[in-house]
């Protein structure tokens, strides 16, 4: 089973650097696509049915094809983002230490797709050793010709830099990340305008997550068609999932889109840990609904997982066993979220805290049973369409499905006036 | 006022954007790793050399976790309280930590040596529970451990990083 994004990850190994990147076939990928037409990559991409690895999901060939090509009166832009911050995702750090250069590579060929002539890395700056990588392979990519002007002796220039981000969870966002590259609050803009019309400085702008660049390396060197055989779902490719909390064996593995929980789980993560059963579990981060030990046969690609009632999100599953309190887990989600709101729209910066608040106060003893009715009020007030980003709805998600789930342990909070588990 | 050594970084910084704003986080990092924290004061020299209101600059400055608006200790120590490290144990971490340096959340210690404070996801989640100790990841963190890297820091003050 082809692991096209791992197989020359080694752990334990410094640096993967361009002599080495380039002997497993590095750079290779670049030089077809620098032989063929910008739309021509572009098409390439949305042949091989490539989706947004960040959360959302979207078509990424599609997302280039939106950039207007004419628009050349000043920069344009290609944006990684690398500002993992998703609670239990650690999957683009494994990318972005382990195999520097893939990522570089994809950087190149999506601004040759766009006809980009700058690209930011916008990185977390709390991930120190993939800063170091990402310093080194820029410098490498400048000396082998990938990178400045006439790249790889064509007529096209392109400069990369790595921005280290001071470290808020908005910055994640798209929109909020072109406001944070301006030296602005990394507060959502309104859309449209879409950055690819108008992003970065007022220009076009494509912003793409590590993992999905990293797919585009090897879809240009091996084509399309192979990339659709690696999937066993209608999503093409492999995805990296991770599992995390009390497994046997937590960790990260590339596996083709569509692997079961029950595999990724029960056969890649060991199990569960000696004296605890499954639950539950959010299937791709904190902003995705809690699904049950029941439903570990639900494939983890992007239309299985909404119809089992969640989202693949980052594709990185956190784990409910039976000695955590399904509320507490609530909890320091809804924390996290109260906590990183950037208070630009009232509902999120009002209700999150609120949320939290109520949940500590359950976790505490001190529950009422209308906490439970208002915090079934806030599912729907922060939900989608109410908010100006992503930002709440998604910390709905967890809220609203914890309450259906976990229905008896909110209500033996309120009448024990106390958490059971401790 | 800007050293001359901060006003060389932050006008390195500048060739690098469009326009002068978008150096702000790392101007505010530069002064910060010179000072320790920034000041009022450090906000107006950032906001003067990149033409900026002070307002605009604060409201930069108070948005970012890893930019310290007060006073903090020699050694910050963030401890990851996401969801991942949660079902790892990290109350029990925060609860030794808060205990063994004798001081809240978002206090520093008497003796000036170490701030701590609470942190979003590390991306350390399965590796938990995790610390961001002086700005690097340290996982796997027992309470052992952390008594470990505190007590390094108390027998040598300048030592660069406990996890070294």
């Amino acid at each position: 089973m082809p692991t096209p994004l791992t197989a020359e990850i080694r752990p334990g190994r410094e640096y993967f650097d361009v002599v080495a990147y380039e002997a497993s076939g590095g750079y290779q990928g670049l030089r077809k696509a620098l032989a063929a037409t910008p739309q021509a990559v572009q098409q390439a991409v949305i042949k091989s049915g490539l989706r947004g690895r960040g959360g959302a999901g979207f078509p990424t060939g599609q997302k280039w094809s939106f950039v207007p090509m004419d628009d050349t009166a000043g920069h344009r832009y290609v944006i990684v983002n690398a500002d993992e911050k998703e609670p239990g995702t650690m999957k683009d750090r494994l990318l972005l230490e382990g195999n520097t250069h893939q990522l570089i590579e994809g950087t190149i060929i999506a601004a040759w797709a766009v006809n980009a002539d700058i690209a930011y890395i916008f990185l977390r700056r709390e991930y120190t050793l993939a800063a170091r990588h990402i310093e080194k392979a820029i410098a490498e990519a400048y000396q082998r010709g990938y990178l400045g002007k006439g790249v790889l002796g064509s007529s096209w220039n392109l400069e990369m830099r790595l921005h280290l981000s001071a470290g808020r969870y908005m910055c994640g966002e798209e929109t909020g990340l072109l406001n944070a590259l301006e030296g602005r609050r990394a507060i959502p803009r309104n859309k449209p305008p879409f950055p690819q019309v108008s992003g970065l400085w007022g220009r076009p702008t494509v912003v793409n997550n590590v993992e999905t660049l990293s797919n585009v390396p090897h879809i240009l060197r091996e084509g399309p068609e192979w990339y659709r055989t690696l999937s066993s779902s209608v999503d093409a490719g492999t995805k990296i999932f991770g599992v995390s909390g009390k497994v046997k064996k937590p960790g990260l593995w590339e596996l083709p889109m569509g692997t079961t929980l029950r595999e990724i789980i029960m056969e890649h993560a060991g199990g569960m840990a000696d004296g605890t059963k499954l639950r539950g579990m959010i299937p791709g981060g904190a902003s995705t609904d809690f699904l049950t030990a029941e439903q570990l046969d639900v494939k983890m690609d992007f239309d299985s997982v909404a119809k089992a009632g969640s989202r693949l999100g980052t594709g990185t599953v956190v784990v409910l066993d039976d000695h955590t309190c399904p509320i507490g887990m609530l909890l320091s989600l809804e924390k996290f979220f109260a906590r990183e709101s950037c208070g630009w729209c009232t509902p999120c910066r009002e209700g999150l805290p609120w949320v939290a608040k109520i949940l500590q106060a359950l976790e505490e003893g001190k529950g009422e049973p209308r906490d439970i009715e208002v915090l079934e009020q806030h599912g729907k007030l922060l939900g989608p369409g109410r908010t100006f980003c992503a930002l709440a709805p998604g910390a709905v998600e967890p809220l609203q499905s914890a309450l259906r789930l976990f229905k008896e342990d909110f209500d033996a909070h309120v009448r024990q006036k106390r958490c059971p588990y401790t | 006022m800007l050293t001359d050594k901060e006003k060389q970084l932050i006008e390195e910084e500048l060739r690098h954007h469009e326009q002068k704003r978008g150096a702000v986080s790392e101007a505010l990092m530069i002064l910060q790793k010179s000072r320790g924290w920034v000041s009022s004061e450090a906000i107006a020299d950032v906001a003067q050399q990149l033409q900026m209101t002070v307002e605009e600059v604060d409201g930069i400055a108070t948005f970012y976790d890893l930019v310290y608006r007060s006073p903090v200790g020699k050694h910050v120590i963030m401890v990851c309280d996401s969801v991942s490290c949660y079902v790892m144990g990290e109350q029990r971490l925060t609860e030794h930590l808060k205990k063994r340096l004798g001081v809240e959340l978002g206090e520093t210690t008497d003796d000036g040596l170490f701030t701590l404070i609470p942190v979003g996801c590390l991306g350390a989640c399965d590796k938990g529970p995790a610390l961001l100790v002086d700005g690097e990841i340290i996982e796997g963190v027992t309470p052992e451990r952390a008594d470990q890297i505190i007590e390094t820091f108390r027998k040598e003050p300048d030592a660069h990083s406990a996890h070294r």
